[in-house]
């Protein structure tokens, strides 16, 4: 049942938005939170079979034991540093107790009132150019569960499923959760601020190397917290809180949704349901989950089986000395050292592609051609396919593409077939490119007997050439080119041209 | 020296591993004869849950590598019982419980893969209080362990399993554990020794866990230098439990070789504490604990009274932080990964989970399952666990006063002598209160042992307690071999060899 919606400016005339988020980014240790196991949040680990990356903790056997993961604890202290948080002197580990087959010990082991990072904010630049800061309240360690399948009934969720499966690969991945304060103000941007917020947290993580903070594997996980209330009133409204969002464009649909959603019922008279709501990427709603209310009791207490986390200030210091630059001061660096105009930039930023671009330059293209693939081409694809850009093609295969074009291997038509490959799964660039026979043909005589063939057929072009109106031998590059099946450079066929008419 | 094989049994620990080593006696024989012995008392006494199958195999490969000239630890061939709250590969662990009937880990608890590592061998799982929860062993899923000295009576608990074995002569090294007293409790009542250690020297990576700050592994033995001799094997840091402690350890077995030849307890300073010596105690064990008094004060020790007072609020706080981490530690047995499933079709994976507890803990682990969940509940934590937890911090600081004025401290390692089997089974604050003595050595973490002191006017062990400072465990065992060696002269040999012969022993 589709819920009814208010027009999006109508409901902002009405209410003012307020929003918190809470994102869960897995670390990429090698092994896990509290055990030796793999990580599958290492790209070493990735795509293991179900129930692969286990030990007696991952499946919480009688008489395991948990040990920090002493790397976990220094990345997460990075992340908090970077997040602008105080770091605490000590802090304890607690017990989260609840009953779900997912989770092993029926117990999470997490951080409850003495986070390892506390108070911080998050600089944020939207697209209009308001500059917004996002208050954050902590950043805690914690672990992951396992991964529930549901198997039979109609919706994938464990009500009215025959079976579920269990995959105990995930269950202890360490996770930082960050928590931001109430976030009030945003207004009609609160729906790109959701995204932007993600973005920022996602661009922290990636830069402090800490994650591949992919958002549809998981590594980036956000949880929407949206309430209304009427304007002028003080009093908060009542919050939904949405899961699932597993990209960037959905957070921005689902705070859009949700701030939709809620107007049209506060309107009516109706009341909000303090709930959990998960977000369906197909229909572009969120339905309800389960009730959520503050009295949820998780019956918390200290981890008795970990000792205190004690970071020195020798290390919280020696790892602020090496944070890297904060996102907004590396926009800034970023726009003057490629040398885009403001329109090219904005545009690698709202299509949410400055780390791609990065990471192409990094891996050797320049930057012009590496916005190009990723704003053009790339971008067309993904919108057709409604996926997100960086899930089709790795930076490193899009700079290898535009190698092979300035080497003169491939045209750009044959390069635009080649990323079709990849995007398909086939391989890096130069394997599709074999694979699939695409190649610049350089046989000179091949070429020559071509261009004299075309010249042969078209004599009055030929004319004009000799007449000294060179614009017009484009028909004689188009008919070879046609020939050649576009498989050679276009360049060379005109200088070839040119040569043979005037000869 | 030939040795009959029903004698080999009734050696301590350390002189059998001494024949062992000089290839007098082989494991072999060693291993069998104790086999034999379970064979032939264990119907009377239930000791043992599982009896190993690979023991002589594991005992002809020490005997092999012997043979073959390889240098052995010095307690290498040498048969030893293991309580079942203990993970061994090859052998179920069902911590006494039904929800884990037939479980066999996939490894070894750090101090059984120590052992093995020294070259002992297993004789087999020993019987306690489903998951370590009580004093008399009557609460283990299958069925109650018997005392030896006394077949209607407890062996004490929740090791009494351990305890009865080695009272029993049926094994003379076993492991134990300890969270409130279920290692030194079960030791008094059968005339045996066990050492609770300093918490976080022994590795619990392994211990099917009730309560994890309280919880310490350690030996159960008939002798002093035997219980030196096996926490010297399983002590020290283990990288896979962060609670156990890194720091360099002394020799124990050093430290209660030099008591038992000291004859002298000259310099030592004991405390006597006056909380642990009066109310609730029984008039037989307040007059073997003064007669023991004595011997050390002949002995030359200047025995001072000192004074605890919130041991008053120890059996209290001790049954909310108990329960409190064992409702946690115990949610795992949900019948999802492993144990006891109960299902119908037609059932949500909570129907299954609760229809599986509800069949696979017995009563006392649902009292406290349900306990320690109050305790923990919002609203009420403050109340139960913080207060708890305050009183922890207050029965620490008794200690370290204290420990001011004394060495050493002693008291009663438990009120009464073995109670009869059923007598206190349907009195759960009856059961509780019998680990008074015991249970603030788990509070405050220090190290405790509990050793024999003579027999009540029923005839039955009574158990003196000894306490050291954090870290100080060399002093139990140095002291602890020199009151064995004092008092074993007035009886002639140690307690358990006036025990009367078993029915099968006899045979």
């Amino acid at each position: 049942m589709k819920a009814k919606l208010m027009d999006f400016d109508k409901a902002l005339e009405l209410f003012e938005p307020v929003l918190g988020f809470e994102v869960h980014v897995e670390l990429g240790t090698k092994t896990k939170m509290f055990s030796a196991a793999p990580n599958p949040a290492h790209p070493e680990f990735h795509g293991a079979e179900p129930n692969t990356l286990i030990d007696p903790l991952s499946l919480g056997l009688p008489g395991s034991l948990p040990v920090t993961n002493e790397t976990a604890v220094r990345y997460s202290i990075s992340l908090g540093l970077a997040l602008g948080c105080e770091i605490a002197t000590s802090c304890r580990f607690a017990r989260k107790n609840y009953f779900y087959p997912d989770t092993p010990k029926n117990y999470q082991i997490s951080q409850y009132d003495e986070p390892i990072a506390f108070e911080g904010q998050v600089e944020i630049e939207l697209a209009n150019g308001r500059q917004f800061t996002v208050p954050i309240e902590r950043a805690h360690m914690e672990e992951d569960a396992g991964k529930l399948t549901h198997v039979g009934g109609s919706t994938g969720r464990i009500q009215g499923a025959e079976y579920s499966l269990v995959d105990y690969n995930r269950a202890g991945v360490p996770l930082v959760e960050i928590v931001t304060h109430m976030i009030f103000g945003a207004e009609h941007d609160a729906p790109e601020l959701a995204k932007a917020y993600v973005g920022a947290i996602r661009d922290i993580v990636l830069s402090l190397g800490i994650s591949e903070a992919r958002m549809e594997r998981g590594n980036l996980r956000c949880d929407a917290n949206v309430s209304l209330r009427p304007r002028g009133s003080e009093r908060l409204g009542t919050r939904t809180e949405t899961k699932n969002v597993n990209s960037m464009r959905s957070v921005e649909r689902a705070v859009r949704y949700e701030i939709q959603r809620q107007a049209a019922i506060l309107a009516d008279g109706g009341t909000i349901t303090q709930e959990t709501r998960h977000w369906h990427e197909d229909t572009g709603a969120t339905s309800p989950g389960r009730p959520k209310s503050d009295a949820d009791d998780y019956r918390y207490f200290p981890e008795p089986d970990l000792l205190p986390v004690e970071p020195s200030r020798a290390l919280v210091e020696e790892l602020r000395a090496a944070l890297p630059e904060q996102p907004v001061a590396r926009k800034r660096r970023l726009k003057a050292e490629w040398g885009f105009s403001d329109l090219e930039f904005q545009d690698v930023v709202n299509g949410d592609m400055l780390h791609l671009v990065d990471a192409t330059v990094a891996a050797g293209a320049a930057p012009q051609s590496a916005r190009k693939w990723w704003t053009g081409e790339i971008a067309r694809v993904a919108n057709e396919r409604g996926v997100e850009a960086a899930s089709l093609v790795e930076p490193a295969h899009v700079a290898e593409l535009q190698r092979l074009i300035d080497e003169g291997v491939l045209t750009d038509r044959l390069a635009r077939q080649a990323l079709e490959g990849v995007m398909a799964g086939e391989g890096s660039p130069a394997e599709v490119a074999e694979a699939r026979g695409l190649k610049v043909v350089i046989d000179e005589s091949a070429l020559v007997a071509a261009v004299d063939e075309a010249l042969a057929a078209q004599p009055d072009v030929l004319q004009k050439i000799r007449d000294g109106k060179v614009q017009a031998a484009g028909a004689v590059i188009g008919a070879v080119m046609k020939a050649m099946r576009g498989q050679a450079d276009a360049a060379r066929v005109r200088e070839i041209v040119l040569e043979r008419a005037s000869g | 020296m030939e040795q009959a094989p029903s004698e080999l049994t009734r050696l301590p620990g350390h002189e059998l591993a001494t024949l062992i080593a000089a290839g007098d006696v082989s494991s072999v024989e060693a291993t069998q004869a104790h086999l034999d012995r379970i064979a032939a008392v264990d119907g009377e006494i239930h000791a043992f849950l599982h009896v190993n199958g690979g023991a002589l195999e594991q005992a002809k490969a020490i005997d092999e590598r012997r043979a073959s000239g390889e240098q052995l630890h010095a307690l290498a061939g040498a048969p030893v019982a293991i309580k079942d709250v203990l993970c061994t590969i090859g052998m179920p662990s069902t911590s006494g419980s039904r929800i884990l009937e037939g479980w066999v880990p996939p490894y070894d608890a750090t101090v059984v893969a120590r052992l093995k590592a020294a070259g002992l061998v297993a004789l087999g799982k020993t019987n306690m209080d489903e998951f370590a929860m009580g004093s008399s062993t009557e609460h283990s899923a299958y069925g109650p362990t018997r005392n030896p000295w006394d077949t209607e009576r407890i062996p004490g608990g929740s090791g009494g399993g351990s305890a009865a074995a080695v009272a029993a002569f049926e094994a003379p090294f076993a492991l134990g554990s300890d969270t409130g007293g279920s290692i030194r409790q079960p030791a008094a009542v059968t005339g045996t020794v066990g050492v609770k250690p300093t918490y976080g020297g022994v590795s619990r990576y392994g211990a099917i866990a009730l309560a994890s700050s309280l919880d310490q592994v350690g030996p159960v033995t008939r002798t002093v230098l035997d219980s030196a001799l096996i926490h010297d094997v399983i002590g020290g840091h283990d990288p896979h439990d962060s609670t156990s402690l890194k720091r360099e350890w002394p020799s124990f077995t050093a430290a209660a070789r030099e008591g038992a030849a000291s004859g002298s307890l000259a310099g030592l300073k004991v405390g006597v504490v006056k909380e642990l010596d009066s109310e609730g105690i029984a008039a037989d064990v307040q007059a073997r604990f003064k007669e023991t008094v004595q011997v050390l004060t002949d002995a030359g020790a200047e025995v001072v009274e000192v004074s605890c007072p919130s041991f008053a609020y120890s059996v209290a706080a001790y049954y909310l932080i108990l329960p409190a981490e064992a409702s946690s530690n115990l949610a795992r047995f949900d019948s999802v990964r492993f144990g006891l499933r109960v299902e119908q079709q037609g059932q949500t994976v909570e129907d299954v989970m609760a229809a599986s507890r509800e069949a696979g803990f017995g009563p006392e682990v649902k009292r406290r399952i349900i306990l320690g969940t109050y305790a923990l509940s919002a609203g009420y934590y403050d109340a139960y666990y913080g207060s708890a937890q305050k009183v922890r911090t207050l029965i620490q600081r008794d200690f370290d006063a204290a420990f001011e004025q004394a060495d050493l401290l002693i008291s009663p390692a438990a009120p009464t002598t073995a109670f009869k089997i059923g007598e206190k089974i349907d009195d759960p604050l009856a059961m509780y209160v019998n680990d008074i003595t015991t249970i603030p050595a788990n509070l405050a973490g220090i190290p405790g042992m509990g050793l024999p002191m003579g027999l009540g006017d029923d005839g039955l062990p009574v158990g003196l307690q000894l306490l050291a400072p954090m870290f100080e465990d060399a002093r139990l065992y140095r002291a602890g071999a020199t009151i064995e060696a004092l008092l074993a002269d007035g009886w002639g040999g140690i307690l358990t060899t006036k025990a009367p012969e078993l029915a099968g022993g006899a045979a």
